[in-house]
């Protein structure tokens, strides 16, 4: 599975929201995406990647495209 | 058939004291250990002891629990190499202090940098594989000082209620999760950190304690079996003293 599609669908089962969705969503936008289920979404994405993501990392994860910048960087080596 | 047969363990600070003997106690009970220190190399003698005696699949991890990155290496490495945490001992832990009025920043920040902060890290961490798997137990250190106070370490006993404070919010937060979070408080036990306040003080200590004995690590070791075990299957969020009834 390519890296963006494996991305997206961390969001689609997580918050149970189409992919059409995606697009400048932010934390918080939605109801799914509390802090409860922003946890639930990093466990997904660390499974996914097979990565461990830093505090400060979850803590800026804001928004789909945020996250991606994030994953981006060299420590997680994810490339979209 | 071990108590701890199977389980992978995670241990902080087990080059000496109660870290140590609780290596020696969970391996006799059949467990997968990873024991950490500070030093380098300081762990060989127990890893040879414990691979002769119990034939116990054992790693060392070397490195300083306040660094946050080096944490998170070690829990990937536990994830690698046996991909869940079943135990977490949040064991390391320093004893310092001063009298009200000579508390400076640096001894403030060194106490709650590895008695508080650093386990609450190690918890975070920890949680990534127990949160997945469903299942865990976590065992935080506290103190008998951390639950009482004792004049003379305002510090280290703040630190170590903290820890008590922190292992109730950390027990119904995760008891959902599947993972138990539990604490143990002890009094007097004969390790390096007391023998560090000189032998005038321990034996004045000593008075306080109606068992008349000070405690050993072995008595700290076996309460953190049961909390690993599930023998405490449904036991969270409780501080267990281990101190021959003593006062502080
Ligand atoms: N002994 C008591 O009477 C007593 C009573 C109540 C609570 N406790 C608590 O029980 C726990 C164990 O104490 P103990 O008596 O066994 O003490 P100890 O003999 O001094 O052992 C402490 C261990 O923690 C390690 N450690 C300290 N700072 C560390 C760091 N930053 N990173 C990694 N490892 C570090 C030490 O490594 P090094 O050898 O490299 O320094 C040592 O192996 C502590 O949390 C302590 O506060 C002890």
């Amino acid at each position: 599975m390519a890296n963006l599609e494996k991305y997206n669908n961390a969001f689609i089962e997580t918050f149970e929201i189409t992919e059409d969705k995606l697009a400048g969503l932010k934390y918080q936008d939605i109801e799914a995406w509390d802090s409860v289920g922003h946890m639930g979404l990093i466990a997904a994405l660390e499974e996914a990647f097979d990565i461990m993501m830093d505090t400060d990392d979850i803590i800026d994860f804001s928004s789909y495209e945020k996250g991606k910048e994030i994953l981006s960087k060299s420590e997680y080596g994810v490339e979209f | 058939m071990g108590l701890l047969d199977s389980k992978v363990c995670l241990i902080t600070g087990a080059g000496r004291g109660i870290g140590r003997e609780t290596a020696r106690r969970f391996a006799e009970e059949g467990a997968i250990l990873y024991v950490t220190d500070y030093l380098e190399g300081s762990l060989d003698p127990l890893i040879g002891e414990l691979k002769e005696k119990y034939h116990t699949d054992v790693t060392p991890l070397y490195f300083d629990v306040t660094e946050e990155s080096a944490a998170k290496a070690a829990i990937m490495s536990v994830k690698k190499g046996h991909g869940r945490l079943d135990v977490l001992v949040n064991n390391a832990g320093i004893m310092r202090d001063n009298v009200i009025g000579m508390i400076g920043q640096k001894l403030l920040h060194d106490v709650f940098d590895i008695n508080v902060f650093a386990v609450i890290n190690m918890i975070q961490l920890a949680n990534k594989l127990m949160s997945r798997q469903r299942s865990g137990s976590i065992i935080n250190i506290s103190s008998i000082v951390g639950l009482e106070g004792a004049a003379g370490q305002l510090v280290y006993s703040a630190s170590k209620g903290a820890v008590a404070a922190l292992t109730k919010a950390a027990a119904k937060e995760l008891a959902p999760n599947g993972i138990r979070v539990n604490a143990v408080a002890p009094g007097l036990i004969n390790t390096g950190l007391l023998q560090a306040i000189g032998e005038n003080k321990i034996q004045e200590n000593l008075k306080n304690v109606k068992m008349g004995r000070l405690g050993e690590p072995i008595d700290v070791a076996n309460v953190l079996v049961f909390l690993a075990s599930d023998l405490s299957g449904y036991v969270t969020g409780e501080i267990i003293g281990i101190d021959g009834e003593a006062t502080v």
